[in-house]
């Protein structure tokens, strides 16, 4: 396959070339490659050539909760949203904490061949914050980190043991943060917007004060640890000094937390439901300044797809979370690059060199020997975000009507053409 | 005329729409107090009273109101419970809606539950206390019962003390109150007062003689045991030393204030039972301005009702 006449996006430039891939991977790249008899070629005149993006934080819910979404449909709204890998988080049913869930979600991901679905493991045992799961065993079938996301290790010191113990493993724990007690049944962020609402809050400090535990723990230990979804600004000062200090920390956050404030909650629209809750200006431009200063390395979705019954209830009965993956392109393109607060070899390494080497993964640059793993995007299309339209069964994206740019022509994963369908 | 087909919150209403309500409330109060409670305007129709929470107050006010309308009325006593496993607020409300209900009158712990339902049926829907969120026949019958008194409501200094945080009463009579003009200044020990309600347009104080000096009017908010227990303060005794309000503060009030609660009232607690039986007190005459503004809002809704039809 020769992809011709692309901008291709390199670690440092972006340079019009040809690329070439055989066998699964990128075999030649130069100014200019002619087709050999038969081979197939994508004109990419006009469209960007992007390493394959990887999403490190999405759900699948695939065993247990196929109503909502499952590893076919996941994969399916993943390869259309430019991801050639995905990360899948343990909470399912029963919850990926050993290695027979870890290979299932595997096999099933190898069946559906669309992606790679790279699983996480819990933490602890039925992510009940009591007992370590079999993290090397997971590690061993699969498991490329750890996490009891959708909840946070109650016990400081269990939480130490995790992480000390995992790093024996080279894998790291991805920490939801968040202080249960301080959340106390919120639903969204605890201002302006929660009082006018009525809505109970969950303050800044319930995701805070988790950050710092884990960033003291982690640089008590010597080791590497990772935040998910960072979404205070408070958040993004703690890790940006933790950073400075030496801390081995890396932080992810996801597109709602920098294209939206809780300006949107109001109307009760449930889809605007997610843990961490959206925040305020100030956290928003906090994140923007984070993404750009390098104190977050990443950008996931959080992908989590719910079925409408779970979301056509009261606010504080719905539940948490927003499919993301079908928009999480078109957002960090029209707010991050458009805007000039990335440049594209910046965000191209936020959505796939960094979580490539935070968690030890194939693919992530676009290079001579590398994985074929590519994202062909025309970032001047303007498109409409319809939720009614995504191959995701998730329909639950507060967005709406929202007018992206950057769209996603081509994904391709170790050479096979997997989007369009 | 009111042009909505429910009555959800006071967030979004205009002042002419408080205003037309309170007018039509005065006269529903005027034959109240004249004995007349058998009208005609409301007569074919059907009121379901939706009630997730525990009230014998304001059911009751609902009740009579529509029954005095001429309505046909059922309760529904729905566990909060049950919220949670059984039927869900959406299915419920479409079983009513087509057993041909016109109005669906709602109290829910949650908020936004309203605007849930409201979004789903057919029939108008009036808000009855929805969490945190609102409570707007309560916000509506203390200005019924402050218009009364004072014959306006711009220009009032309206001190609310007691359990701002949790308190849908509270918001509504923000909401309602400011957008007419009045002045609405907030007391409560800090735990209890809400992020951003002076951004809503409250005057937050820093005592409770801060709060009342000058003020047109004092109203109490209920403290509950609960919010105790959970740690927003010590103690009930501690409350009233620093929070309650009580003669010697009342006395700072305007020389013509009226003391106002939305029931039921703990006793020496937010007030004292002085302050309670103090003749300035209106807590009575608001329990007929709420079956007065309950009785207006269904006209109002019916009217609008009708040149939909």
């Amino acid at each position: 396959m020769l992809i011709q006449n692309g901008s291709v996006i390199f670690p440092d430039r972006v340079e019009k070339k040809d690329v070439r891939v055989a066998d699964g991977k990128i075999e030649k790249i130069a100014d200019r490659l002619a087709p050999e008899k038969g081979e197939r070629v994508i004109d990419a005149s006009g469209l960007h050539v992007f390493p394959g993006l990887i999403d490190m934080h999405v759900h699948l819910r695939e065993p247990g909760f196929e109503y909502k979404e499952d590893i076919e449909s996941g994969s399916r709204a993943a390869v259309k949203g430019g991801f050639t890998q995905i990360c899948c988080m343990p909470n399912t049913s029963p919850v990926a904490d050993n290695k027979v869930v870890i290979s299932y979600i595997r096999h099933r991901a190898e069946e559906v061949d669309l992606c790679k679905v790279r699983p996480v493991g819990a933490i602890t045992k039925g992510e009940a914050g009591e007992q370590l799961a079999d993290i090397g065993e997971m590690k061993k079938a699969g498991a490329v980190a750890i996490s009891d996301d959708g909840t946070a290790v109650k016990s400081s010191r269990l939480m130490r043991l995790a992480m000390e113990y995992a790093s024996g493993f080279g894998i790291r724990c991805l920490c939801h943060c968040e202080d249960k007690e301080l959340s106390d049944g919120g639903v969204v962020n605890e201002g302006y917007n929660s009082t006018l609402a009525g809505l109970k809050g969950i303050p800044r400090a319930a995701e805070d004060v988790s950050i710092a535990r884990e960033l003291c723990l982690a640089e008590s230990l010597g080791v590497p640890v990772h935040i998910c979804h960072v979404s205070t600004f408070s958040g993004v000062r703690l890790i940006r000094d933790a950073k400075r200090a030496g801390v081995k920390v890396t932080a992810e956050t996801c597109p709602h937390y920098f294209a939206a404030t809780d300006d949107i909650v109001t109307g009760f629209d449930t889809n605007t439901k997610v843990n961490p809750p959206i925040r305020e200006e100030k956290d928003r431009q906090a994140i923007l300044e984070g993404l750009k200063d390098g104190t977050i390395d990443c950008i996931v979705t959080d992908h989590a797809p719910h079925h409408k019954n779970d979301k056509n209830v009261e606010y504080n009965l719905a539940a948490f979370g927003i499919s993301g993956l079908e928009t999480s392109f078109g957002f960090a393109v029209t707010y991050l690059y458009k805007t000039g607060i990335l440049t594209l070899p910046e965000l191209a390494a936020k959505m796939s060199a960094n979580p490539a080497t935070i968690l030890g993964l194939e693919g992530g640059r676009i290079g001579e020997g590398a994985v074929a793993d590519l994202t062909i995007a025309d970032l001047g299309e303007e498109w409409t975000v319809d939720p009614a339209a995504f191959v995701s069964k998730g329909k639950n994206n507060p967005f709406g009507g929202r007018k992206l740019s950057g769209a996603v022509k081509y994904t391709i994963v170790s050479g096979a053409v997997k989007y369009p369908f | 005329m009111i042009e909505r087909k429910d009555m959800l919150g006071l967030v979004d209403a205009t002042a002419e729409e408080l205003s037309e309500i309170l007018d039509t409330a005065a006269n529903m109060k005027k034959l109240l107090r004249q004995g007349i409670k058998k009208l005609p305007h409301l007569e074919g129709c059907t009121a379901t009273i939706l009630f997730y929470e525990n009230s014998t107050r304001t059911r009751t006010s609902f009740e009579l109101a529509a029954k005095y309308m001429g309505a046909t009325t059922i309760n529904i006593a729905a566990s909060s419970s049950s919220v949670a496993k059984g039927e869900t607020l959406v299915d419920t409300g479409k079983t009513l809606d087509a057993m041909k209900n016109d109005f669906i009158i709602i109290r829910h712990p949650m908020g936004g539950a309203p605007y849930l339902l409201a979004r789903t049926v057919k029939a108008s829907v009036l808000n009855a206390g929805d969490g945190m969120n609102e409570h707007p026949t309560q916000a509506l019958l203390d200005m019924c019962t402050m218009r009364e008194k004072f014959g306006r409501i711009e220009g009032l200094k309206v001190a609310i003390l007691g359990d701002i945080k949790h308190s849908r009463v509270a918001k509504s009579d923000l909401f309602g109150l400011t957008r007419l003009g009045a002045e609405v200044r907030m007391f409560a020990p800090e735990t209890l007062i809400p992020k951003g309600i002076d951004r809503l347009g409250a005057k937050l104080c820093a005592t409770r003689e801060e709060a009342v000096e000058g003020a047109d009017v004092v109203m109490g908010l209920r403290i509950q045991l609960e919010r105790q227990q959970a740690g927003n303060f010590p103690s009930l005794n501690e409350y009233a030393e620093f929070y309650g309000v009580n003669e010697k503060v009342l006395s700072l009030a305007s020389p013509d204030a009226i003391v106002m609660h939305p029931g039921p009232v703990n006793r020496g607690v937010e007030l004292t039972g002085d302050v309670i039986d103090d003749e300035r007190s209106r807590i009575e005459d608001q329990v007929l301005s709420g079956v007065a503004v309950r009785m207006a809002l269904l006209f109002l809704l019916q009217q609008y009702r009708k040149s939909r039809a």
